[in-house]
């Protein structure tokens, strides 16, 4: 069947794996059961068990689903010290489990499918090797992407089952307490590990740093861990975040940033306690910037920031022009330092920030989001996933989350060297045209025709020039000519879902 | 018309593309690397041989690393490059620009 | 003189060989784009570059900017072609680097014709302008700046300047005064624009925003610039005030009312209007209107 963004979807997919096609942004209001994590009950003085070796060999069976979380980003030791152990072990078709992959994992990852120990992986993306080889049809079974609300929803409605949790952390004591604010690899908010926490059967937290009883403030309780294996690293600190924040010189980022600006402060929703979510890139944090000079000129102060924090965020929170960071995770050693300090800070787990199957997340309250895309659609769809060549290296992250915000701006160069941005038909859907309202490239703005109110307000803004997005489309084309059609095989392998579980599209294996 | 020596043009710098030719045996044979082979490839070939043919080139090995050159940028350095390799580098070809 | 009212707040240098700030140069609202051919470009590079901005002249979009080409001087082997291929592009302006006298514009002069009339341009199409790099051509500024119809403007460029004063820059500028009125004086005779140096210290947006200061004040047109970022704080010294701007609607409204009344004479408050306001008038307009601080019916956007 053809699902609503168009996006032909196999009826055997559909069926075997009772699926439904993508149909609307709206997720309405229905009743969700969720499921309970089983419990092993114990009593004794401590959890600490002398290794990794040991606790998979206590834990661990073929078929199981296991997972991991991504918040020590390039800087993580424990996913392949785990791996390594499961592998070395001889485990068979395992399914893989983790809040995203970053690229350090790639290869032992890539080493787990070949050998058979990996046969299923759902993540919020992968890049890289991994996403190579997985597009070259390496992996048995397909991929599943999800957004990172999307796999609050899934854990907590039993589509992902986790039997055993591997959760690396900064610090803990010998009962689990743990959090990700201290210890030499600490890296902020635990907000994608809270989910994994809450809900796995068996869950082993990993640290480098054992803390005296109780350790506190316990974003990761006692109550929710079984184990506790002490290793010498659990990550590299300098490759955890980014270090200190650099503006921008790049002055088409810089142009694109004061667009996005413009078209903020000129939106109807640009007053005293607006909320917004920018993420990270250097075009997103010129926009923290400008933004900070458009709140002063109007005095206009935020009412939160949402989503991943970087360091400018955090200072505009210091500075009292925002009321409230809601944290999931931290981009740089600025914003991670700062949660231990600061109340206002709140760190918030993935589904408090963007679970539609909810009694309410954040991103339904947030006003303005600035997105990026690999691609964007003439309809407006975009794609984070798929590059130009049909090759798997991005990830969902909480794009289709953030993108049902009030006023949603991507941001994006109209090309990237000789690859069209801007683009006829985007390779793979993942967020759906209806939740964006505005494009802005550096030469001009276009705005979603669903959104008339936005464009009367916008259109009388002196120095934006707004375009169709056909125009951009063939400015575009124009300026890079017209690529050759990918190629691609019948065979599947990756679904990604839509925030609320239905497909909003399929990835093809790529034919070379 | 005959390649008199082995001519470079361009950079590695992105944005560019760097093009060697060299006298060749039998028709133009070409050396490609780009990051967008699979959707360009033979859009690239096709700018570099319609400037060789301008100059009476058919005899060349063409060795090209591309870094996301625009087909302006394509066409201009096959032109710097059929120039030094011809030996006109002072003596441009006004017909073929 | 091929002066025309255009705004010329900022000329953008551009190095010739570099694809990539070639193919982006449209898109940051600059006046005017100058590819450089000269001082940017390698020795070994000068035919690579040549090519290069050609195709680019013909491909890319640059929208409403004036393009100009900074060519190799007189005394180098890539003078002639450089006319030529520049001619054959089409291109807005030709700008002599070196400039001394007079002789060396209509040298410039005769080869652009001889390109025009080869290459199929209309004769005169092609607009000129020098730089003036040295106290030979300070001196003779005027007769430059006066030395042939396709004139646009001449620019001062400090660097070599000063070294052939026996001095350098200092930040207050005070080397530079003679040359700067000089020029000037030399453009406004000529009734040509004319262009001050470059501030190459990036990182120095006081130091920056000083100097455009001292020469919007002087009279120039407007600042050489070598990077993006320089736009913004060059219109934003150039952008007239609101006081400017209202008292510039007023004069267009008298002249509007002297057109409807079919009067030659046109009056505002009881007295008569000179033509220097009305110009004046006009280019705050203009600039206003550059600068967004009017809409499309030319009413002040408050703020």
């Amino acid at each position: 069947m053809k699902n609503k963004v168009n996006r032909e979807i196999p009826d055997s997919i559909l069926k075997d794996k009772q699926y439904e096609g993508f149909q609307t942004t709206d997720f309405g209001q229905p009743d969700i059961q969720r499921v309970a994590p089983k419990v092993t009950a114990q009593t004794g003085p401590s959890k600490v068990v002398d290794s990794i070796k040991q606790v998979v060999k206590e834990t661990l069976q073929d078929g199981m689903t296991i997972s991991f979380h991504h918040h020590f980003r390039e800087g993580d030791f424990v996913f392949n010290l785990v791996m390594r152990e499961i592998i070395d072990a001889g485990y068979k078709d395992l399914t893989l489990a983790p809040s995203s992959l970053t690229n350090v994992m790639n290869d032992i990852v890539v080493e787990a499918i070949e050998k058979g120990v990996v046969t299923n992986i759902t993540s919020s993306g992968m890049r890289g090797s991994l996403g190579d080889a997985v597009s070259h049809g390496a992996l048995k079974n397909p991929v599943i992407f999800r957004s990172h609300g999307g796999r609050a929803r899934a854990i907590e409605t039993g589509k992902i089952k986790i039997d055993v949790a591997f959760l690396g952390v900064p610090n803990a004591d010998e009962m689990g307490n743990a959090n990700g604010m201290n210890g030499e690899a600490a890296f902020g908010s635990l907000g994608y590990a809270l989910m994994d926490a809450q809900y796995a059967n068996k869950l082993v937290l990993i640290t480098d740093s054992l803390m005296p009883y109780p350790n506190t403030p316990a974003s990761i309780k006692q109550t929710q861990v079984d184990y506790v294996v002490k290793v010498d690293k659990v990550g590299d600190p300098d490759k955890i975040g980014s270090g200190a924040t650099r503006f921008t010189k790049d002055p088409k980022e810089l142009q694109i940033a004061r667009m996005v600006n413009d078209v903020i402060v000129h939106s109807p929703y640009f007053k005293d306690g607006f909320s917004f979510q920018t993420g990270s890139g250097g075009a997103a944090l010129a926009v923290t910037r400008f933004l900070r000079q458009a709140m002063l000129d109007n005095q206009i102060k935020a009412s939160f920031a949402l989503g991943g924090i970087t360091k400018p965020t955090v200072d505009l929170l210091n500075e009292g022009l925002v009321n409230r960071v809601m944290d999931v995770q931290d981009f740089d050693k600025g914003a991670a330092s700062s949660m231990k300090n600061s109340p206002a800070q709140q760190e918030i787990d993935a589904s408090w920030y963007a679970d539609p199957a909810n009694k309410g997340a954040m991103v339904d309250k947030l006003d303005v989001a600035i997105l990026s895309a690999l691609e964007i659609d003439t309809n407006f769809n975009v794609n984070v996933m798929a590059g130009s060549d049909g090759v798997i290296r991005g990830a969902i992250g909480g794009h289709q989350d953030a993108a049902t915000a009030k006023l949603t701006i991507i941001s994006a160069p109209l090309v990237r060297g000789r690859i069209a941005t801007v683009v006829p038909d985007v390779t793979t859907v993942i967020t759906p045209g209806d939740s964006i309202d505005v494009l802005v490239t550096e030469i001009g703005i276009a705005i979603n025709p669903k959104r008339k109110d936005l464009f009367e307000q916008l259109k009388k803004v002196p120095g934006l020039p707004i375009f169709t997005i056909e125009e951009l489309q063939q400015k575009a084309e124009k300026l890079v000519g017209q690529p050759k059609p990918l190629e691609f095989t019948d065979r599947v392998v990756a679904l990604a879902e839509y925030r609320d579980g239905s497909l909003i599209d399929v990835i093809k294996e790529v034919k070379d | 018309m005959e390649i008199k020596q082995t001519a470079l043009a361009g950079t590695l710098e992105s944005s560019d593309i760097q093009i060697m030719l060299s006298e060749g045996s039998d028709g133009i044979h070409f050396d490609l690397t780009s990051d967008v082979k699979k959707q360009f490839g033979d859009d690239i070939m096709a700018t570099i041989k319609d400037v060789l043919a301008a100059y009476d080139i058919e005899k060349a090995n063409v060795k090209v690393i591309d870094k996301g050159a625009l087909t302006p940028v394509i066409k201009a350095r096959a032109i710097t490059v059929a120039q030094r390799a011809l030996d006109l580098k002072d003596q441009p070809n006004w017909e073929v620009l | 003189m091929a002066a025309d009212e255009r705004l010329r707040r900022t000329m953008m240098f551009v190095p010739g060989n570099n694809p990539g700030l070639i193919k982006d140069a449209g898109i940051f609202g600059v006046d005017s784009i100058m590819f450089d051919l000269e001082d940017a470009v390698n020795m070994n590079e000068k035919d690579s570059a040549r090519y290069l901005v050609y195709e680019a002249l013909q491909t890319f979009d640059y929208g409403d900017a004036e393009l100009v080409v900074r060519i190799n001087g007189l005394d180098t082997p890539f003078y002639e072609n450089d006319i030529k291929a520049m001619v054959k592009a089409g291109i807005d302006v030709i700008r002599l680097p070196k400039t001394e006298n007079a002789d060396m514009i209509h040298e410039l002069e005769n080869l652009v014709e001889a390109a025009e009339k080869e290459f199929g341009r209309e004769v005169g199409s092609t607009h000129l302008m020098a730089a003036i790099e040295s106290a030979m051509g300070v001196v003779n500024a005027y007769q430059i700046a006066s030395a042939s119809e396709r004139m646009i403007g001449i620019a001062l460029s400090a660097e070599d300047y000063t070294t052939d004063m026996k001095t350098h820059r200092y930040p207050d500028g005070q080397e530079l005064l003679y040359a700067r009125n000089a020029i000037l004086h030399a453009a406004r005779a000529a009734k040509i624009a004319a262009f001050d140096t470059v501030f190459t210290n990036l990182d120095d947006e006081e130091g920056f925003i000083r100097e455009t200061k001292l020469i919007h004040q002087l009279g120039f047109d407007g600042k050489s610039i070598i990077n993006p970022r320089q736009v913004a704080p060059v219109n934003k010294v150039f952008a007239p005030t609101q006081k400017e701007i209202l008292n510039a609607q007023n004069v267009m409204a008298a002249i509007e009312e002297a057109k409807r009344k079919g009067s030659g004479v046109i009056a505002m408050n009881g007295q008569m209007v000179d033509r220097p306001v009305v110009m004046r008038a006009e280019r705050v307009m203009m600039l206003a209107k550059a600068n967004n601080l009017i809409d499309a019916e030319g009413n002040y956007i408050e703020e």
